[in-house]
């Protein structure tokens, strides 16, 4: 039964092969020149103002989890979208009963002031 | 509509469109008239008779609907009628107590209409992905109620430990899943039945067997997956730790059920093995943890771990006797645990928190009412007769010497013995001890008096007359599929 997994072990190898490889080939061929710039968080970035460990509004994380829903919202929706005129009129109630229960939420984290930015 | 659903599928699902109708209607109402208690407690019940009353439309029916992913027969709709019925015990007897607390009752209600939802799917799929969903919805419902005391660190600590050990065991019941699906190329139960008999078990069953055991272990709380339970079970909220050790382990072990009685007979010599140990293991290390406890809702956390390693006897049966008393056990459970965890809500009062076993001294001489009720659930949960507790042991334990498990009974019985030391402590400590601080009195609401009553009536009406749930429960069990395969493999 085992021998079925021979191939998933050489393909295991091969990938620990290939990492040790590349990385020693690049440490022989590249040239090592540090400077200021090279050793920023984001060498081509914006440059950060203040040092990253400080405390921020626990609203970011509301936000962020209100974005999530909606965010998964839609890429529920694309797919309904593609074979729309398979599901035809079944398919569309389906979406706009799934539609109003997030409506439903939505109307529940506005009224609990959960938009309010302050 | 699309192939395979007709409008059918619709009406199967009744039950459970209504309890989903009902969790919006009481949301809405929660951010619209906040302050109304009474109307949101009103709302939800009336969510639950609704959905009692539609459950009983399908009785005697034996079908699968949308397309084989639920099971609409009389072992659903059975684990159906105890969830419904505790969360409805549990909704009565959290209304002093979100009182006293000052809790937002709305989203209380909510979250367990929604964990009431995941547990009926759990009782009615029969395909690995819905049950995994009602599982889902019943956890997540419970990861927020358990940490409802949001000032409480207790609960808060409950509520993070019962979140990750649960997303960590769900994870493994899922790799155990995989393994079944991958084995079998089917998620449907009937189907993995079907792929996997007349072969011999290859090694990966065995190890799916393995991951899901432990996977459902969890949510049971079998020893030894039951670390989460004490800590959860006496930093939530009181009517959460009694819906939590009632819905939720009655819905696990239908799941259980279903996915090793209806898809794995092929490996019933395996799991039934599995089991054995887990149900000496639970019941006995339980009792024994039991014994020393403080506190009164980790005591009961202990011996609720117990009644599950009690429970486990059915599986390890797993013949049609064996499932049927367990489900005797089970709605038997349901009335006497929830009795004495209603008994410890109303301890709870402004000026005295009450869960600790030194609350309860001299209960008798304060409020002598109390103490009778506890005095009874404590009998039950110990198995004295004429109350309920006794017969679901009795036929519990009658079906494991019936099928050959004679050592397993013995255990039991042992087990049971050692049981009543701690119940009846209780007993001691209300009757024979001095008096605690007297705090304000005992006061039981409307709505408590409704719960207690109930919890009462059951635990002494099936003490005398268990004729009427058996026959329900030897329905229930007969409806299960896949007690021939288990029985001609031995």
């Amino acid at each position: 039964m085992l021998d079925a997994y021979i191939p998933v072990l050489l393909f295991v190898l091969v990938a620990i092969g290939f990492a040790i490889f590349t990385l020693m080939v690049s440490s022989l061929v590249q040239s090592s020149r540090y400077n200021r710039v090279k050793l920023e968080p984001y060498e081509c970035g914006i440059e950060p103002v203040t040092d990253a460990r400080d405390r921020y509004s626990v609203r970011y994380y509301l936000i962020a989890m209100l974005f999530v829903i909606f965010d998964v919202e839609t890429v529920f929706m694309f797919p309904w979208a593609v074979i729309m005129d398979e599901l035809a009129l079944f398919g569309l109630i389906e979406m706009l009963v799934f539609l109003f229960i997030l409506v439903l939420g939505y109307v529940y984290a506005w009224r609990k002031g959960a938009l309010e930015w302050a | 509509m699309p192939a395979g659903f007709s409008a059918l599928d619709f009406y199967y699902i009744l039950p459970e469109l209504l309890l989903t109708g009902g969790a919006m209607v009481v949301l809405l109402l929660a951010v619209l008239t906040p302050r109304n208690d009474n109307l949101l407690l009103g709302v939800s019940l009336g969510t639950l008779v609704a959905s009692v009353l539609s459950v009983s439309l399908f009785s005697g029916l034996d079908v699968t609907a949308a397309r084989g992913l639920l099971a609409v027969d009389s072992f659903a709709a059975f684990f159906k009628f105890i969830v419904l019925l505790s969360a409805g015990l549990t909704m009565l007897m959290s209304a002093p107590y979100l009182r006293v607390e000052g809790l937002k009752a709305g989203e209380y209600y909510f979250l367990i209409l929604c964990a009431t939802l995941g547990m009926m799917f759990m009782a009615s799929g029969v395909d690995l992905i819905t049950l995994f969903i009602g599982l889902e919805t019943m956890a997540v419902s419970f990861y927020i109620l358990a940490g409802f005391l949001k000032p409480n660190p207790r609960s808060n600590e409950a509520a993070v430990k019962y979140f990750l050990l649960g997303a960590f065991s769900l994870g493994v019941l899922l790799y155990g899943m995989s393994l079944v699906y991958g084995a079998t190329g089917t998620t449907s139960l009937q189907g993995i039945a079907v792929a996997l008999s007349g072969q011999s078990p290859s090694m990966v069953i065995v190890l799916a067997v393995v991951l899901i055991g432990a996977g459902m272990g969890f949510k049971i709380a079998a020893v030894p997956f039951h670390m989460w339970a004490p800590d959860v079970y006496e930093g939530a909220p009181t009517p959460v730790t009694a819906f939590l050790s009632v819905g939720s382990k009655a819905a696990s072990f239908a799941m259980l059920l279903r996915i090793f009685v209806e898809a794995l007979p092929a490996v019933a010599a395996d799991w039934s093995a599995l089991f054995w140990v887990l149900a000496v293991l639970t019941m006995t290390l339980g009792n024994i943890a039991a014994l020393t406890q403080s506190n009164l809702k980790r005591m009961l956390a202990y011996s609720s771990i117990a009644h599950a390693g009690y429970l486990l006897i059915g599986v390890v049966v797993g013949t049609e006797r064996g499932v049927a008393s367990m489900l005797v056990y089970l709605g038997v459970y349901l009335f006497m645990q929830l009795g004495a965890f209603a008994i410890v809500v109303a301890m709870r009062r402004s000026d005295v928190v009450g869960d600790e076993l030194k609350d309860l001294g001299g209960l008798f001489r304060r409020s002598p009412a109390a103490a009778f009720m506890m005095l009874l659930f404590m009998l039950s949960l110990g198995g004295i007769p004429p109350t309920a507790g006794f017969m679901g042991k009795v036929w519990l334990f009658g079906a494991a010497v019936d099928a050959g498990f004679v050592w397993l009974a013995v255990i039991a019985v042992a087990n049971s013995a050692v049981s009543l030391y701690y119940y009846l402590r209780v007993v001691v400590f209300m009757w024979m001890h001095e008096d605690a601080q007297p705090g304000s009195p005992l006061v039981f609401g409307p709505a408590m008096t409704v719960a207690l009553g109930i919890a009462i009536l059951g635990t002494v009406v099936f003490g005398i007359y268990p004729q009427l749930l058996f026959e329900q429960a030897q329905a229930a069990a007969g409806t299960l599929e896949g007690f021939s395969a288990t029985v001609a493999l031995r």
